[in-house]
């Protein structure tokens, strides 16, 4: 039997919790488990041992994709000026209601 | 003491020796997450002591309430080894972590099916205990069984101690069938549980989970002579250490408060 | 200065998080893992001492408090690690360099739990220190190590208080009792004193560490608010802090207090504690004996993986 540094060494998870019903999951931190379920369980341990949680997620951490944050100005900054997305950007009278 | 009285005191010893040995590993689990999950079960099952202890205590207090009034810590602390009446097998050494997840799975087990069955005896108190530790128990079983396939269908060597662990542990298992004196006559009155009546689900139970992680069924081929049985307080050598390091406190400043 | 290095100044000054795969100076990153993974260091080798005393706890209410503050401890342990890991060093390699000596935890853990009080003594006045240094950490400017001091602090404000309530219950009981309350705390306040670390002057990393907003206070200023605070609190226990010097300062309006033994705190640090060798031995013992468990479990999912891709 071999035996190295990563035939012991078991993947990085990282945790999603839904703290009440009603609620999105919520990324909550990682933790170390060798397959899906230990992780669920780990989770379970670590992160709602004081009632957090009512569902977890967990997603192995080499799976998760993100954007890049030197991209972030083009990404995300020609959001800023496009106010005609919110309501409070058209002028109507006060006397019209329900609207 | 009353039969039934004396059947919740073994329930408890169950639970808080058990509690008391998986406990051992807090700080020295063999991965931080599982330290944290076998801490988890230590707590739920020192949890079910205390409220099983608490229940004793009660009706010992109110059958005889000219005397001095016995708490929860008077039953665990001030009791000594043939008093007690936990299983043989739970004061068994922790060993390495394959004796320790074997026990938890064998008990878990057990244990799940026993107290299913006092949901419906004629005590309210220990039916509702039964009822909220049933949640915990579920999970004991269900962790440990996930670990008796891992260890089990892992590697030669997580295969290898495995079987050692059978072994070590097999012995112990005819004792949590075999009704003790006090547990008939209470089972009778309709309070507690025969355990014989409990085999044949457990072993069907346990089985499958070993066959899954190809390992020997249960019971082993060759019977081991049993002669020792916990649960009228005649146990092996180790019961008698873990009570002088739990007791120490107590029995040296007699009477405080801590 | 290269323009990554200027965004990142100025997102420090105007205290903007820093996130894992945000440009850092190098120095951050090193700095941040020395601090992140001593920290985290600390809390597993702080299991130790108490977790001792699971076992002979002196009731069930105890023993039930004292495992879950263990416990809590493994998982501000492992919340660490995970912040760690988001620097790009992995828990194993982290775990390595404590194993090797090359990573430090504090040195109050070196120091033995000889009775039961030592236990009341660890959560008043160690957690007490530990939680005047990780409250201020809550806004640390690197996102992931604030996330895990925000939910570390909100844990251990029952640490504090169940240790206190160990050595009030102590103080008010028979006089060995009394005793054992009053011996533990006499050893275990200088230790408590020197976990803020050497004094301002002589600390190498505080200003670097302060001037990147990861740390907020120095270290002088956290110990005097420390002692503040136990000289108040240890008269509600009716015992003494072991300090003949302490005393209140109207012009300050703080407490003065004696020398510290900076001698002891290297010693410890670099050594040679009285349970420097117990405490890591221990920790390399459970890694060791806990590598096949892990390898097992490493190689069943392997083989469970490999059969779901058959299917």
């Amino acid at each position: 039997m071999e035996k190295n540094a990563s035939s012991e060494s078991w993947p990085l998870w990282e945790v999603f919790i839904r703290t009440r019903q009603g609620l999105n999951h919520k990324h909550a931190g990682s933790l170390h488990a060798a397959d899906a379920q230990m992780a669920i369980e780990n989770a379970r341990d670590v992160y709602t041992r004081r009632n957090e949680g009512i569902s977890i997620w967990v997603v192995e951490s080499r799976h998760i994709h993100a954007s890049a944050p030197d991209e972030a100005a083009s990404f995300f900054d020609p959001a800023n000026d496009k106010v005609y997305r919110y309501p409070t950007f058209y002028n109507l009278p006060d006397e019209l209601k329900n609207i | 003491m009353s039969p039934f009285s004396t059947y919740i005191i073994h329930l408890a010893d169950n639970a808080l020796i058990l509690g008391h040995r998986n406990s051992e590993w807090t700080g020295h689990g063999p991965i931080l997450e599982q330290d944290i999950a076998l801490s988890n079960i230590a707590l739920d099952l020192i949890g079910q002591s205390r409220n099983l202890y608490q229940l004793a205590a009660e009706r010992l207090n109110s059958l005889s309430p000219e005397r001095k009034s016995i708490t929860e810590d008077d039953l665990a602390y001030l009791r000594d080894s043939t008093e007690y009446k936990n299983f043989v097998l739970l004061e068994q050494d922790n060993g390495d972590w394959a004796k320790t997840i074997l026990r938890e799975f064998y008990f878990s087990h057990f244990q799940l099916l026993q107290y299913h069955g006092l949901l419906n005896r004629k005590d309210p108190g220990l039916a509702a205990i039964s009822e909220k530790s049933i949640k915990e128990i579920r999970y004991h079983v269900k962790w440990s069984s996930e670990w008796v396939c891992r260890l089990g269908d892992g590697t030669l060597e997580s295969h290898a101690r495995m079987l050692n662990a059978l072994d070590a542990l097999n012995p112990w298992i005819p004792e949590l069938f075999i009704a003790a004196d006090y547990e008939k006559e209470a089972a009778e009155s309709g309070l507690a549980l025969d355990p014989s009546a409990l085999y044949e689900d457990w072993l069907s139970m346990v089985n499958t989970v070993l066959a899954n992680a190809t390992l020997p069924l249960y019971p082993p081929e060759k019977k081991d002579a049993f002669s020792l049985s916990g649960k009228n307080g005649f146990h092996s050598e180790h019961l008698g250490y873990i009570l002088a390091e739990m007791q120490f406190l107590q029995r040296a400043y007699p009477g405080c408060s801590w | 200065m290269i323009p990554e290095e200027k965004i990142f100044e100025d997102k420090i000054a105007r205290e903007v998080r820093i996130e894992p795969r945000d440009w850092m100076p190098a120095d951050y990153r090193k700095l941040l893992i020395r601090q992140m993974s001593q920290h985290a260091h600390s809390e597993i080798v702080g299991m130790l001492p108490e977790g001792n005393w699971i076992t002979r706890a002196p009731s069930l209410r105890r023993k039930a408090t004292l495992i879950a503050k263990v416990q809590d401890e493994a998982g501000h342990g492992l919340y660490l690690y995970s912040a760690t890991e988001t620097l790009g060093i992995t828990r194993e390699e982290t775990i390595d360099q404590l194993h090797s000596g090359k990573a430090k935890y504090s040195s109050i853990f070196n120091y033995p739990t000889l009775t039961w009080a030592d236990i009341g003594a660890i959560g008043w006045l160690v957690d007490g220190a530990a939680i005047m240094n990780q409250v201020p950490l809550c806004r640390a400017s690197f996102g992931p190590y604030a996330r895990a001091m925000v939910r570390i602090c909100k844990e251990e404000s029952f640490h504090q208080r169940q240790g206190f309530e160990i050595l009030l219950t102590l103080s008010r009981g028979s006089e060995a009792q009394k005793h054992m309350c009053q011996d533990a705390i006499n050893r275990w306040w200088w230790p408590s004193v020197m976990m803020f670390g050497p004094p301002d002057d002589a600390s190498p990393h505080n200003q670097k560490s302060m001037q990147w907003k990861i740390k907020r206070f120095s270290n002088d200023e956290l110990r005097q608010k420390f002692i503040d605070v136990c000289a108040e609190q240890v008269r509600v226990l009716g015992m003494k802090l072991p300090d003949d010097k302490m005393k209140w300062n109207e012009d300050e309006q703080h407490y003065d207090f004696g020398e510290i033994n900076w001698t002891e705190f290297r010693e410890v640090v670099n050594g040679n504690g009285p349970c420097n060798k117990e405490r890591l031995e221990a920790r390399k013992k459970a890694h060791a004996e806990g590598a096949w468990v892990r390898e097992a479990a490493a190689a069943y999912a392997g083989k469970k993986n490999h059969s779901s891709n058959n299917q």
